[in-house]
């Protein structure tokens, strides 16, 4: 349960990693391989981290293209890279002239391929895009090195086969953007920061407004971040958390970037999210939660992308906006299975002053918690509830 | 140094009696007593990792399935869940110590972990040697 805040930020290693993606780029452009091109730029990323602090280049980037290109040479003229790249010579297109502000989204499209699991990709990302060391990425899924390495080699033989085409599917990469950060803090490596960082670049590059709503999503949640958890890594619901800990300044940005985003009229699912989001950032106390507003926008996220988890959180908002029945009355539409289906009948039947319902579907749903964190939580509540009747 | 996993339960049907008060399911308890009981788990690892003997912890879903292997290109075999399995493992830690003794010690201490009314809960925690390499050199 090992919850970290921002890391100290390191100029240098900042650098390396914000050149990591553009410097691919320009040797995917100039028709290398994708797998043996990433292969160079690490490499060339390790050289850099080893020469650097005794004084960077004037133009690093034109430092880490000059090596990677050498090491790519290096790699190519390696038996088995010679004939992986005489098999996919057909497939490679010619080179380009692209923007370098469309690399970004060209070798994101290509780390979050379809055919790819969303931990490979969310791992080949944090590698190929991130500028992560195998390393890191490791420690960030806390599995050995070894076994992280094999997972992205098998991804990029995967996503190699593939063509190399224009930004192909916005939506499979704000998918996996989404999942990254969702993934949260687990290690040393903040997951939630390095999707930050990745959909913020994206978003500098693009005016899709749906990667504006993910950005803004993601800064609206990650404002909260350190009233989430108690010090002993106990979770902290969003109606008890201390908003004076909320990060206003990250919070203030979040709405910008959401405000432009909605400005362009052409909504999506991640600028409803994040619009739901600013609504629960905006209030100053939990009581004054604008929540008939908030159930506005869980119709809306309803009809754009329906599923049960938006039926189980539209049902919280029923339950805000027109009391516990009507909420317990919404949630019997809602697919049992789903995850927390048992923690918000369980709320919902507290606030209907219903205790001993209340209390089963609290220990219910602590079997079925997928964190210990969720875990102790619900137990907590159940034990609230029979310490209270006693 | 020898790893050991000290292996925490839900529920037991074998091995030695529970000791009254430690078989009251954590429910049961305040919600006082479930942030001291965690506030020294995290404690107790946080301690072990300072001195170099922390490997890994985890906790376990109460509910698990059975799954057999079922013959060439057929899918396999699922059963249960069984609501009454024997022993249903709940968490696992794995220290790395250099006796024995040691590692008892270890467990002892997390066995401490306060319960109900603060008082340490006495669980008995099982401790398993893992098996090691040969030596090259006898």
């Amino acid at each position: 349960m090992d919850r970290r805040t921002d890391r100290a930020a390191d100029p240098a290693a900042d650098l390396v990693r914000t050149l990591a993606p553009q410097v691919l780029g320009v040797l995917v452009r100039r028709g290398a391989d994708f797998a043996t091109a990433e292969d160079a730029v690490q490499e060339a990323l390790v050289e850099a981290v080893r020469h650097w602090p005794d004084g960077a280049p004037d133009d690093p980037k034109a430092w880490l293209v000059r090596v990677a290109g050498r090491k790519l040479v290096d790699l190519q003229r390696s038996e088995a890279a010679r004939r992986r790249r005489e098999e996919r010579v057909a497939d490679e297109p010619p080179p380009g002239p692209t923007e370098q502000a469309d690399d970004t989204l060209l070798l994101l499209s290509r780390c979050c391929h379809p055919a790819l699991s969303p931990a490979s990709a969310i791992a080949l990302t944090l590698r190929a895009v991130g500028g992560l060391t195998t390393a890191q990425v490791a420690q960030a899924f806390l599995v050995p090195e070894a076994t992280m390495a094999q997972r992205i080699s098998r991804a990029k033989r995967t996503v190699s086969g593939q063509r190399f085409e224009t930004p192909g599917d916005v939506r499979a990469v704000l998918r996996v953007l989404y999942l990254m950060f969702n993934e949260g803090f687990t290690g040393e490596v903040s997951l939630a920061q390095e999707a930050i960082r990745l959909t913020r670049q994206l978003a500098a590059a693009h005016g899709d407004p749906e990667i504006a709503g993910l950005l803004a999503l993601m800064l609206l949640h990650h404002a909260r971040r350190d009233a989430r958890y108690t010090a002993s890594g106990e979770l902290v619901p969003l109606d008890e958390q201390d908003r004076t800990r909320w990060d206003t300044a990250m919070i203030a940005e979040g709405v910008d970037v959401l405000q432009a985003a909605l400005a362009r009229d052409h909504l999506g699912e991640y600028q409803a999210q994040a619009a739901i989001a600013a609504l629960h950032d905006d209030a100053p106390t939990a009581q004054e939660t604008d929540w008939p507003q908030i159930l506005e926008w869980y119709d809306e996220l309803a009809s754009l992308a329906p599923g049960p988890v938006v039926a189980l959180n539209r049902a919280v908002a029923v339950g805000q906006v027109d009391g516990p029945r009507a909420g317990l009355a919404a949630l019997a539409a809602v697919d049992r299975r789903v995850a927390r289906w048992d923690a918000v009948a369980a709320h919902l039947h507290e606030r209907a002053d219903d205790v001993e319902r209340a209390i089963g579907h609290y220990t219910a749903a602590a079997d079925h918690a997928t964190s210990a964190a969720e875990r102790t939580h619900l137990l907590r509540q159940a034990a609230r509830l029979r310490a209270q009747r006693r | 140094m020898a790893k050991y996993l000290l292996l925490k339960h839900y529920r037991r049907n074998s091995g030695p009696e529970w000791l009254p008060g430690t078989d009251v399911p954590m429910d049961r308890w305040t919600p006082e007593e479930i942030t001291e009981h965690i506030d020294y788990m995290r404690r107790f690892a946080e301690k072990l990792t300072e001195s170099g003997e922390f490997v890994g912890e985890g906790a376990l879903a109460p509910e698990g399935t059975f799954v057999r292997y079922d013959g060439e290109g057929r899918p396999p075999v699922t059963d249960g869940p069984f609501a009454e399995t024997k022993d249903l493992i709940a968490g696992w830690m794995i220290i790395d110590v250099d006796s024995q003794e040691r590692a008892y010690e270890a467990a002892a201490e997390l066995s401490a972990a306060p319960g109900p009314g603060g008082r340490p809960i006495h669980e008995w925690l099982e401790v398993r040697p893992f098996l090691g390499e040969d030596f090259t050199i006898e």
